[in-house]
Parts: structure tokens; sequence; C-alpha cells
């Protein structure tokens, strides 16, 4: 019998070490043999810990949200626990979904080599590698792949430029470095299904000629650290990293600014994360001044199956310039927050309100999120907007990395705005004026359009403007996103009488 | 051997251990950190040294990062998160109440020095917030009396 209980953060966050210990205590008071699989999650953490009871030659079902005290009678009679679930298969929540990128994710334990194979791993790197390094960038541009970190630019576009770089020595860097709120897929992708990640970068390593890989994981995720460095391990023995492609993982400092590609390649290089001014591009002049690939996890993680089941086999989902699927990561006020993996293109509404369930408090939900502390504040009457990148554009908004965080109706507008220019001053790298002064006064006009002055609006706007436009990187340019939304979707509360503040 | 001489030993270990890396300085500060508990002055010139740069610059990346401490902290550090996800679910309603019940502001540490107390912004944990992380253990849908009985033992 083989009994699975994840080892995912989310799924310890809630408890499953201990269900872990109460499983194996309790086989062995029982004299039962078993194999305790910690593997990653099935994304649906509101049933976590998810434990999955597996008999010799049986089917896999599914038990949660489990607590130590549920155990033993998990073992009396699993057919009629109370928290029985089924297959994970068969649940709506689940079989709704595309899995591509995260199929491997919570279904096998994240070190088995062996598991990874069995369910196609390797089949991606193998293809790739013979092919031309010409033909592979060529596949991974016809798939319409782009970057999934939040920027959006065409990847393979991206590939050609460092393969056609003239370079003795090339690399490829992982941004792993997932600092937005709400977003939580390249941390679950490299604790459930590591070499997912390793095969992709591999891949790329021989796409551009590059024989060297880092992994930039931020220092919030110990587990993902743990997890991506055993994995190396294991494929270095296993001969699939070596003297072709090698790879390392480097830890972050908790700047979240380094998750931006050009203060990442200074933080590597051990300086400060400053941004550096574009041109030239790091695909010509990046990581120690040498052609460089910066993509984000799940970007690099998405092109294994594209190699393994073709260019026009991911480019056949989604929608508009919109191509593949998106793990969505639903966050915050919402009644079942997890991971969902589908093609691009449901609206807002039915991601929030059908797959979500609407808020977890049960109370009118107010606003939504979407695209991490820099992503724009979505009310109601925009949740008919299709998930892509131009859609959300048009609406004055960006879907990021897809992180989707809902608010019900007690959230403070004005006071979330507040915190996005707060953010932008805590954590803007200083190297540019409009980020660096222009946050710190965003908080000042904000608190003085909290007490009623109104004068502070004009300003605030004028504010944002210079921001966006004077900005050198995201984290100035686009933190007006939040601001601006809350002010054109809630102006009533951004309009306090001098009477009610005093 | 005093405990000066002791702690330039660590550091120079730590620096001959990463010789051979590129762009070593942020894994020398993290593996500093994790065994001194801080990255203390006496490095600084040390890692100018080995590193062919000056003070000034080493200074510099010790202060950008969040993470490197140039004081010690608490035996413990718990961690709660302040970002979006978690104030969707009362975040800082929750957190007023855990502060005012350890006594501590950010970035303080209680006077035994058993726990410092760090504002973060999000550990990935959004699916179960509002979140916090005591040392490396990760911590869901947390409230003033799990965080009460998570710190009940440190001291």
């Amino acid at each position: 019998m083989t009994i699975y209980v994840p080892a995912d953060a989310a799924a310890r966050a809630l408890g499953s070490d201990e269900v872990a210990a109460a499983v194996a205590r309790e086989a062995e008071a029982r004299g039962i043999s078993l194999r305790l699989v910690r593997n990653g999650t099935r994304g649906m953490i509101w049933l976590e810990p998810l434990v999955e009871i597996e008999p010799e030659g049986g089917i896999r079902t599914a038990f949660g949200p489990l607590t130590a005290a549920d155990v033993p009678a998990l073992f009396d009679a699993p057919e009629s626990h109370p928290k029985a679930l089924g297959r994970v298969e068969d649940m709506d929540w689940f079989k709704s979904q595309t899995r591509l990128t995260f199929a491997r994710v919570g279904l096998i334990d994240p070190l088995d080599l062996d598991a990874y194979r069995a369910h196609g791993g390797l089949a991606g790197l193998a293809t790739a590698r013979a092919m031309e390094p010409a033909a592979v960038v060529q596949q991974v541009t016809d798939s319409g792949l782009r970057g999934r970190g939040g920027a959006g630019f065409p990847t393979g576009i991206k590939w050609n430029t460092v393969l056609k770089a003239q370079a003795a020595q090339k690399y490829i860097v992982c941004n792993a470095d997932e600092g937005d709120s709400g977003t939580f897929a390249d941390r679950m992708l490299m604790e459930g299904d590591p070499f997912c990640l390793i095969e992709g970068m591999a891949i790329a390593g021989h796409a551009v000629g590059a024989d060297r890989g880092y992994v930039y994981i931020r220092s919030e995720y110990p587990d993902a650290i743990r997890i991506m460095r055993a994995a190396m391990d294991l494929a270095r023995r296993a001969g699939i990293l070596g003297p072709v492609f090698d790879m390392e993982v480097r830890v972050g400092a908790g700047a979240y600014v380094c998750g931006e590609e050009t203060s990442l390649l200074n933080s590597l290089e051990g300086k400060r994360g400053v941004v550096r001014a574009k041109p030239p591009l790091p695909a010509l002049e990046g990581l120690f001044g040498k052609p460089t690939v910066v993509n984000n996890v799940i970007s690099l993680a998405s092109v294994p199956v594209i190699l393994a089941e073709g260019a026009a086999f991911y480019r056949d989902f989604g929608i508009g310039r919109s191509r593949g699927t998106m793990p969505l990561q639903l966050a915050g006020n919402i009644a079942r927050p997890g991971l969902y993996e589908c093609a691009f293109g449901l609206t807002l509404d039915r991601i929030v309100n059908e797959i979500g369930g609407g808020s977890a408090t049960g109370r009118p939900v107010k606003a939504v999120q979407v695209g991490g502390p820099l992503g724009a504040y979505f009310p109601p009457a925009l949740f008919d907007t299709p998930f892509g990148y131009e859609e959300f554009g048009a609406k004055d908004g960006l879907i990021g990395h897809a992180g989707i965080v809902v608010f019900d109706d007690s959230a403070d507008m004005l006071g979330m705005a507040r915190f996005a220019m707060e953010f932008c001053a805590v954590e803007s790298c200083g190297k540019c004026t409009p980020c660096r002064i222009g946050a710190t006064r965003g908080v000042e006009t904000l608190d003085r359009i909290a007490a009623g002055d109104p004068a502070g609006l004009p300003l605030l706007t004028d504010l944002c403007e210079t921001m966006r436009l004077g900005s050198l990187c995201a984290l100035g340019g686009f933190t007006p996103y939040p601001v601006m939304s809350a002010v054109a979707h809630f102006p009533d509360e951004f309009v306090r009488s001098r009477e009610a503040a005093e | 051997m005093t405990d000066k001489d002791a702690t330039q030993g660590i550091v120079a270990e730590v620096i001959a251990a990463h010789s051979g890396q590129d762009g070593p300085l942020l894994p020398m500060l993290h593996d500093i950190q994790s065994a001194l508990g801080h990255v203390p002055e006496i490095a600084v010139p040390m890692l100018a040294d080995a590193l062919r740069t000056t003070t000034a610059e080493i200074y510099g990346v010790l202060t950008f990062y969040h993470d490197f401490k140039r004081a010690p902290q608490g035996r413990h550090v718990l961690r709660l998160c302040r970002a979006e996800s978690c104030q969707a679910m009362g975040a800082a309603a929750n957190n007023d109440a855990i502060m005012q019940a350890l006594n501590l502001g950010w970035h303080d540490t209680t006077p035994d020095g058993a726990l410092t107390l760090e504002p973060v912004y999000c550990l990935g944990l959004c699916a179960c917030s509002p979140s916090a992380m005591l040392d490396e253990r990760p911590m869901g849908r947390v409230r003033p009396e799990t965080i009460a009985a998570a710190v009940a033992g440190l001291r």
C-alpha cells in the first residue's frame, strides 16, 4: 500500500507533517507495511492536507482535509471515512483543468526520477537533443509561449537572440524570485516537480548553446531551495546534468526588486540588486556580460511538454495571442483557493465565482487584484474580461504571473492604494527618482486624500503618470496600476469630505 | 583563541569554501549569517580583501538586502505576512493582535533574545492566508491563538 501525504509548503502550513507522522505511527502500530510518499500538492489547497491511499493494484483515492485525529479511521474503514473524496481525477474541480505544465505535480514523489520518467518526463529533452538548436528555438517560437513571469514577451524570440549572439560563454538564468502576493505557481512547481524545471533549462541550454544555468530562488522558499538542490544532485548522478549542461541554485536575500530580470542579474553577480538600463538586452549582455536567457520558472517548465508533444499541440490551447495554458493562482478571500491550470480565455467571473466559489467569508466580492502587487484592481463590472494578456491590457490591467487575489466588501480601497505605494517605497532599489521618491510622496498624498484634501487627487494622478513614464522598471512603472485602478473603479472612497475625516 | 579569532576563522572558512564560484558574495553572506546569526563588522574588510573590492562595496550589498543583519537577532524568527492576499483575509488586525500579545513591534526581539518579529511580503502561502513562518516552519490560516501556541515553547 502507498499513502501520499503532500509535503508542499502550503500543505505543511496546514498540518501535513503531523498527518504524515500519524500515518507512519498508525501503520507501525498495526504492523502494516506501507510506502509513505511525500508528494507535491494537487492544488486544491482548501482540501489540504489531502491524503491519497493506493492499495496494491487498487485505485488511488483521496481524503481531506485531514487532521492527525482523522488518521486511525483511515485504516479502520476507508470506504466509509467522512472525509473521503473519491479519485482526485474524478473531482469536478480537478477534472475541468488542462494540466500540461503541472501534469505531474502532486501525482508523483518529486524526487523519484523513475516516476518522473514513467509519467512522460525527459521525453522533451530527448527530442530536443536530437534536433538542431535552431529547430528547438523554432518549436518554442511556434508554440506561442510567452513569458509567464508577467512581461509576456515571446520566449522563442528571446531564445533566438541568444542563439544568434556570438560568445564563448552563454547562460540560462531561471527567475524563481516569485515575490508577488497571490502567486505560488513557481514554488509549487519546484517543490512538486523539480525535474520538470531542470529538463526545461537543459532544453534551453541546448537550444541557445549555453552550458551553465542558475536558478535564483527567493529566500522565503526554503523547501523549494532544498528540493531543487536535491533534484539537481540526482539529475547529475543520472547523467542528465553534467559537462553538456550543469546548473546551481542561488538564494536571494529578501529584495522584491530582484524579480526584475536586470536586478536579478546584478544580484547573481554579487552586487546590489539595482535595475540596469536596457539596452543592452540581457539576451546580448546579461550575466557577467554574456548572452543570457532569463526566463521565469513556469516559462521554462512549459518547454518540456512543448518539445514532447509538438508546438501545434500547445498552441491549440488559448485565445488570441495568449497561447497554451496558464496556472491560475486563486488566493485571498476565496472559498476554493489553489492552483488551477487551464487554457487562456476563461472570464474572470468564471474563475472567481465558479472555480473559486466566490468569497471565503460569504460576503459579496468587491474587487480582484490580478497580477500581483503591481496589478490592477478589477471590480465585478469588469468580470466579463477573458483571461489573456491583451484582453486584460485593454481594460488597463495586466495578468502578470496570474495571481488572483479576491477581496470582499470589507476591503478599504484607499488603504490598498496606500499599501501599494508603501510597498514600492520599501522595495524600491533607489536607482531612479520617480520610483524612489515618487512612492514616498504617493503615501503622503494618499494620506492627504484620506484627510479630505481636495487637491490630493489631481496630484496623485500626476504623480502616477510620472512614475509610469519615468521609471526604469516595472516596480515604479506599474505601481500606478493598483493605485489608479482603485481610484477609477472606487472613486467614492477617494473623495472623503473633511467633515467625515474630522 | 578569542571570540574575535573564532569569528575570523569562520569567515575565512566561508570565503575559502566559495572561492571557486562566480559572483560569490551573496552565497558568502548567507553562509556567514547562517553560521553566526548575523554578518559581523569584522567580516566586511575580509570580504573586500578576498573579492578585491572596497569595504564600501561590501557595505552597499550588505545593507541593500532585507535578509542580511548586522547585529544578532533572536534565536528564533517569526515572520508575519503583510501582503495583499493575507490582508484580504484580515492580516492587518491579526498581526496587530499578535504583536500586542507578544509585546513586540516589527524588527523587535524579546528581552530574553528568544524571538525576533519580522514583516514579510509574501511567503507563497496565499492559498491559506493569512500566513506566517516560524524559522523554516510554514503556517497557514494563522490566528493569534495559533501563533501564541507555536511560540510558547521557544524560550
